[in-house]
């Protein structure tokens, strides 16, 4: 009995003292390897009387289980010392800066662009397009403005040089004559807006010889000023998210639309900044009309059947308005700290049911 | 356009002051542009009189001066010449904010002496430019006063901007007859009584046209004035060209210019001692020549028409008159002419000589017809009036330009088009109020007055009616939601052009837009440059090509802001290139650039070179595509990309992207620095998907079988492409092989010279058993014997 105690005190010493795993190693076998102390001990055994290995059985096993335990106990001690240790000595400055992932923007008008598009197709229009360059047939012609108007003149229209075929073609000076195609393509109803690049010789602190309009076109039976009002105020509270913007329409001209309105919007400029959807100032956003009859009647659509309204507005001013943006000509110029500051993140799509803006 | 209150009171009778005016103006469509109100900017000013002036004791040019202001006695320090005692001048007491010279005055001493305020000079009220005295206001003004009533400027100007079709409101007359009708007062009698000639005329007029040139003047009216006195015109008429920003100059000359912005009639007074013979409207002749009452010299063509006596040409009809028969002080007879020109020809001969007149501005949008014959008579009375004198008989030549028309107007248009209920009643008493006439009850006759040639249709009348009512009256009206949501919203390439932009941008791109035209030595590097790309009439030498790529306009950015210190950057913009000068020949493509030397990083290894084309490449291609593109790259990219570090993607015919490094000669033509990679994908040639049974996907092909993988590294000759050893390698066993993959390119020491080292890893998938090491050997087998026959290489050893 003493011999046992005596040598699980031994062991138990050892196992505490081994300082590594090779330490610890030589503990085991001494104890329960092919010959250690415990393995001779449990051989005996077999060479007992019942009785006497009834009693001396649990005592050795049991020793034999403690001395297990505790070496496996021990190595765990030691694997997370020495792990302890690993780590301590792996040590990073991770104040350091991450590899560069360059953060890319999407170009203010294109963002705008998407947020028009996504209220305009709540509204069930379409996204309709055309060429940059253009005939003076659709750019004016069909548009019922008549060939001695000075917007067709050398002093605000750019011209192509003569062609082969004897065309004279110009850059479209708005997008209107998108909606003449999608009028010549398609029967009524028609909802449609039409987006992209427009030009004129026009270049000073506010003009840009390159810009961007939108413009939407309602052909049906029975689309008045008042449905023209309605989108108008939908799409402008929408755009400047806002829950409501008051709207003023006021009579003009346009050779394509009769009647034909300017389009003001309410806003608020006595800070400094301009704040829309409240306040006593207006401001004029969009020129619009009742598709004038003649128009309908040179692009193939019957004016006794048919109606509807035109608008058009400027996509880089909506911008400027809605983000902020000081100046047109920068727009184009593309100064790199531009981009990265008035630009968009990639994933900042707009939506209806996200939002158009963060 | 621009008038008075009180002479736009001449016309309209009403209790309205400015700010109802002006609002009730926008409402009705003639914009208010500003309105002046000097009586405002200049209320701190007052009248004053020097009592005393006696020399500065300092300074030679200045007087102390005693001014009594009606209040009170205060001491200036004047330096006008005619500062002297008994002057009634214009005073502005301390703290007045001095519109002429942009100060606000603060009580000061000059040169030792106290001063409090200031006597002004015109100039400093804004009312010429005189500056060498100050104001001297007869004796009838009273000390105390506001200056801007002794001056008659309590009289604020209204500036309204007029839409091309109101040429009938280029006239005091007409926007009173259009304020009328809104309801805000009452019009004064418009018509001018007749005044009798009482001897025939000497000078005849007559119209000398073609019959195709005929409507170039229809009728050409006038009356000679025997024994006019020529002097300064009246005051109030002084004050109101002065007003509007008119000089006066003579009597004679400011009743043309009264009647051109109070009725919109042009008329040109000739000095008739100075002509020869009768007048006649004419085409000029080419080359003939004259010289205009701005004191330029004209040459005419014969597209032109112009006023002529027997001799000359006198004046350019309905754009500027002729210095030589102008009249003078001396003027003693006077050829009063009135005349309808026709508004386009008159608009081309004003643009083509590049004059900008108040006639012109009036016959461009076309006057009043029926009004030739009145607007001579109402200034032969005026004339009369300023001048004396004895007016002949009235001359006529031809006959007014039809301009009667009726409109069948069915009064529902209005609720069609403008969605308001107006009773018939109502829109029958605007349309007579604006001068129609109307008749029948249901279904109307309109008949528009002389002076609206820009009405034409039902929907013009619309405008009309809807417009007085005021547009206030319309009811934003929801639209029905469309029939189904079964459409798409953007077509299958917008949605391409939206996904390649947000695919570009994640992967650090910055988007541009840049203009459409470029230099043309630009565009000539470009493969463009041709004279069909080119624009006629650019906004610059150096915007006047149609660009055939959009790496020019890359470069061009780049270079900029390299120039600005920015090393690195990585732009693309989404547009269109143009492959021709005709409406269609442009292709939509999407485009990028990176260029100059990334910047220093702890971590090492980052590096621009063709392969992060092809990477931004691939990445907005299979984005936009929606699919895995593995269509080989082949060096056949365009001559501005480098030769042998170029590709591109191509489908049938047609290239589908281009990537890879530029060619050193273009970097070296837009001055860039360090090395620049690129990409263009032509947006439209993405093959819309493949139309498929429903949205079903193809169910997933996936082994239980562990998949192997086995390397090979070949010694192969330096031009064997990759491309060719993965084909080759994937014969080995079309079925087995799921994936070949380069890991190691190696050229250099170690290596013959004129071979390469390329390294591959092939994995296995099998489907129907787990491989044994037979199995594998023998696909190995097979892979090197395809690969080394494919290229004339060997394994490595």
């Amino acid at each position: 009995m003493s011999d046992l105690n005596a040598l699980e005190t031994r062991l138990s010493e050892e196992i505490a003292n081994a300082r590594d795993e090779a330490a610890l190693e030589a503990v085991r076998v001494g104890a329960l390897g092919k010959k250690g102390a415990i393995s001779e001990l449990l051989k005996t055994l077999g060479s007992m009387s019942p009785d006497e290995r009834k009693a001396q059985g649990p005592l050795i096993n049991g020793l034999r289980d403690r001395v297990a335990n505790a070496l496996a106990a021990r190595k765990s001690e030691i694997e997370t010392a020495a792990l302890d240790n690993r780590l301590a000595s792996e040590r990073i400055d991770i104040t350091l800066p991450a590899q560069d992932v360059p953060r890319g923007t999407v170009h203010p008008v294109s963002q705008v662009q998407a947020e028009i598009t996504a209220i305009m197709a709540s509204l069930g229009f379409s996204v309709a397009e055309g060429p940059d360059i253009e005939s003076d047939d659709y750019n004016f012609t069909r548009l019922n403005i008549p060939a001695e108007h000075p917007a067709r003149q050398m002093h605000d229209t750019f011209y192509m040089k003569p062609q082969a075929d004897g065309s004279r073609p110009l850059l479209r000076t708005h997008t209107s004559p998108v909606q003449v195609r999608t009028m010549l393509a398609n029967k009524p109803p028609i909802r449609i807006i039409a987006p992209g690049r427009t030009y004129r010789c026009d270049s000073d602190a506010t003009h840009s010889p390159m810009f961007h309009q939108v413009e939407g076109l309602v052909i049906d039976e029975s689309t008045h000023l008042g449905h023209l009002k309605w989108v108008l105020e939908e799409l402008c509270s929408a755009f400047f998210e806002v829950p409501h913007v008051a709207m003023r329409l006021r009579p003009s001209y346009f050779p394509f639309t009769e009647p034909s309105v300017e389009v003001d919007i309410q806003c608020d400029r006595s800070g400094g900044k301009i704040k829309f959807g409240e306040g006593k100032d207006w401001l004029e956003i969009a020129g619009a009309g009742m598709v004038h009859p003649r128009v309908l009647e040179m692009c193939g659509i019957d004016p006794a059947r048919y109606q509807g309204f035109a608008f058009g507005m400027g996509l880089d001013r909506l911008a400027m308005l809605k983000y902020s943006i000081p100046d047109l000509r920068p727009f184009f110029e593309s100064d790199f700290r531009w981009l990265k500051h008035y630009g968009f993140a990639a994933f900042d799509i707009p939506s209806m049911e996200g939002g158009l803006s963060r | 356009m621009k008038f008075t209150l009180s002479w736009l009171k001449a016309h309209l009778e009403t209790q309205a002051g400015v700010e109802t005016i002006a609002d009730t103006l926008t409402r009705i469509g003639l914009e208010v542009e500003g309105i002046e109100d000097k009586a405002k900017a200049l209320s701190n000013f007052i009248v004053a009189e020097i009592v005393t002036a006696v020399p500065h004791p300092d300074a030679d040019r200045l007087r102390v001066c005693q001014v009594n202001t009606g209040t009170q006695s205060l001491q200036v320090v004047c330096g006008a010449p005619n500062a002297r005692a008994g002057l009634k001048g214009v005073f502005a007491p301390p703290d007045t904010y001095v519109p002429g010279s942009g100060i606000t005055l603060k009580v000061t001493k000059i040169r030792g002496v106290e001063s409090n305020g200031m006597m002004c000079s015109e100039r400093e009220l804004e009312l010429s430019s005189e500056s060498d005295g100050i104001i001297e206001l007869p004796d009838s003004a009273l000390v105390g006063q506001k200056a801007t009533d002794a001056l008659g400027l309590n009289d604020p100007v209204i500036d309204v901007s007029l839409t091309p079709n109101r040429g009938d409101c280029a006239s005091v007359y007409g926007i009173a007859r259009d304020l009328a009708a809104a309801g805000l007062g009452k019009l004064k009698d418009g018509p001018a009584a007749s005044v009798a000639g009482t001897f025939p005329s000497p000078v005849k007029t007559g119209l000398d046209f073609s019959d195709e040139a005929k409507d170039a003047c229809p009728i050409f009216a006038g009356r000679l004035v025997r024994g006019v006195k020529n002097g300064p015109s009246p005051e109030w008429l002084q004050r109101r060209l002065k007003a509007i920003g008119l000089r006066p100059i003579s009597a004679l000359v400011d009743v043309t210019n009264l009647l051109s912005h109070d009725r919109g009639r042009p008329l040109h007074v000739f000095d008739a001692a100075k002509l020869s013979g009768n007048l006649r409207a004419r085409l000029a002749k080419d080359g003939e020549k004259l010289i205009a009452l701005d004191g330029r010299e004209y040459t005419l063509d014969s597209e032109m028409t112009v006023i002529a006596d027997d001799a000359n040409a006198l004046g350019i009809a309905g754009v500027i008159g002729g210095v030589e028969t102008g009249c003078t002080e001396s003027t003693t007879d006077v050829f009063i002419e009135s005349a309808y020109f026709d508004p386009i020809r008159t608009a081309r001969t004003g643009r083509t000589l590049g004059i900008i007149s108040d006639a012109r501005y009036r016959f461009e949008r076309g006057v009043d017809p029926d009004f030739v014959i009145g607007g001579l008579e109402l200034a032969t009375k005026l004339i009369l009036e300023f001048c004396g004198g004895t007016p002949s008989e009235i001359v006529v030549a031809g006959s007014a330009p039809e301009w009667k028309r009726s409109i069948a107007f069915d009064p529902s248009a209005v609720r069609r088009l403008a969605g308001l209920s107006i009773a018939t009643e109502e829109m029958v008493a605007i349309l007579r109020a604006l001068g129609f006439a109307v008749e029948g009850t249901g279904p109307l006759t309109v008949m528009p007055p002389s002076w609206r040639p820009d009405i034409h249709g039902s929907a013009d009348l619309v405008e009309e009616i809807v417009r007085i009512k005021g547009l206030d009256a319309i009811v934003a009206t929801p639209m029905s939601r469309p029939e189904t949501l079964g459409g798409t919203v953007l077509t299958g390439a917008q949605r391409r052009v939206g996904i390649a932009r947000r695919a570009l941008a994640a992967r650090g791109l910055n988007e541009c837009i840049h203009f459409s035209f470029i230099p043309r030595a630009h565009a000539a590097l470009f493969g463009g440059g041709d004279d069909a790309r080119q624009l006629e009439n650019p906004i610059s030498a150096d915007l006047d090509a149609m660009r055939p790529s959009l790496i020019p306009s890359m470069l061009a950015a780049a270079q900029r802001n390299q120039a600005r210190g920015i090393a690195h950057l990585s732009l693309f913009e989404i547009g269109a290139e143009f492959s021709g000068g005709t409406p269609g020949a442009q292709t939509s493509v999407a485009c990028g650039l990176r260029a100059g030397t990334l910047p220093r990083h702890w971590i090492k290894g980052g590096e621009i070179n063709a392969f992060t084309a092809k990477a931004d490449m691939l990445t907005a291609l299979e984005a936009a595509w929606g699919q895995t593109v593995n269509i080989p790259a082949m060096p056949s990219a365009p001559a501005w990309y480098h030769p042998g570090r170029s590709g591109a993607l191509t489908m049938g015919p047609k290239a589908l992207a281009y990537f890879g490094e530029l060619h050193p000669r273009i970097l070296a033509a837009f001055d860039i620095k360090g090395p620049a990679v690129a990409f263009e994908i032509f947006l439209d040639r993405i093959p819309e998907p493949k139309a498929r049974d429903g949205k079903n996907r193809p169910p997933l092909d996936s082994s239980s079988f562990p998949a192997v993988e086995r390397d090979f590294a070949f010694l192969l000759p330096s031009t064997v492409s990759a491309e060719s050893v993965i084909k080759a390698a994937k014969t080995g066993d079309r079925k087995l092989i799921d994936d070949v993959t380069v890991f190691d390119v190696y050229e250099g020491k170690g290596i013959p010279e004129g071979q390469k080292s390329l390294a591959i890893s092939v994995r296995l998938q099998p489907r129907e058993k787990t491989l044994t090491d037979a199995e594998i050997d023998a696909v190995a087998e097979k892979i090197v014997a395809a690969v080394t026959k494919a290229t004339g290489g060997s394994l490595r050893g």
